[in-house]
């Protein structure tokens, strides 16, 4: 997967880039019913959903920079809900804390109208391995 | 008491006032739409403290296309709703929680066109915090895609919902 280019799931969900920022790309999602789980809020899973994609398109970015062609596999993913997810336009970036030989550390933060008040923070840890052709 | 000018109860109106709490009905009409009804969420199976959910392989949950290989989103959503519900499985009824940390352990990709099922359970509650963890599988627990733990707020009602 490049960098800007969703999986059917993303797409699916209404996922969208939304340009980059210091050279991450930012994931937005609107509020939609495919969205939401308690009646008027996001679902939880569908920001984790989202946490994730902008874990992928961020270390996917920083592996086309370092000229890098691997295979990336999560490993595992941590969330800590913030916020309640309103019913508006989220937002989602990572940050690559360290892309190594074998594993990346990548930070993801979810933000709805006020960046300063985040809805969700997540770290997730990627295995990295050789593509086979 | 019914006054006139209240509107019709809800499906979850109905739940908050229930006596007890039955997964298999709240699944048919809690995870029918939105986000757990475009997943698929279907019910499985509960015993005391624990619950089982499931959902199939569909070609618009797919996160690589290159080998069909299921999102990870999907999954993140079904063990959320699995270990939420296993909550009130084992206290007997529903009560109001929203989740304050989930923890995903991805231990191999799931096989394409295979249903998932997640097995959860709640191993403790307490006044103001629920604590769970589960199993995410495609056909044999003892070789799982997925486990997860977290933690649940027990939030006031009145929050809960808009």
């Amino acid at each position: 997967m490049k960098s800007t280019e969703l999986p059917p799931y993303a797409r699916a969900m209404g996922m969208e880039l939304a340009g980059t920022d210091d050279g991450s790309p930012v994931i937005a999602i609107d509020f939609s019913p495919r969205a939401m789980g308690r009646p008027g809020f996001f679902h939880g899973g569908a920001i984790g959903g989202v946490l994730e994609m902008a874990a992928f398109a961020a270390l996917s970015a920083e592996l086309e920079r370092q000229g890098v062609a691997v295979r990336i596999k999560p490993i595992n993913i941590s969330t800590e809900y913030l916020r309640a997810g309103l019913p508006e336009r989220l937002y989602a970036r990572g940050e690559v804390v360290r892309a190594g030989r074998r594993v990346a550390n990548v930070r993801i933060e979810a933000w709805q109208s006020d960046r300063t008040r985040p809805v969700a923070s997540c770290w997730m840890n990627f295995l990295l391995s050789p593509k086979t052709p | 008491m019914n006054d006139p000018q209240s509107p019709p109860e809800s499906p979850l109106d109905r739940f908050i006032n229930a006596a007890g709490f039955n997964p298999r009905d709240w699944t048919a009409h809690m995870n029918a739409n939105g986000h757990s009804g475009f997943i698929g969420m279907q019910y499985r199976d509960h015993g005391d403290i624990w619950i089982e959910l499931g959902f199939d392989w569909r070609e618009d949950l797919v996160g690589d296309p290159d080998t069909g290989v299921l999102a990870s989103g999907p999954i993140i959503s079904l063990l959320d709703n699995a270990t939420s519900m296993s909550v009130w499985t084992r206290v007997g009824r529903f009560s109001p929680q929203v989740t304050l940390d989930l923890r995903i352990d991805y231990t191999r990709a799931a096989t394409p066109g295979k249903s998932i099922v997640a097995r959860a359970e709640c191993y403790q509650v307490r006044r103001s915090m629920a604590f769970v963890r589960g199993i995410a599988h495609d056909g044999d627990i003892t070789d799982p895609v997925a486990h997860a733990a977290g933690i649940f707020m027990l939030v006031d009602g009145q929050e809960w919902v808009k």
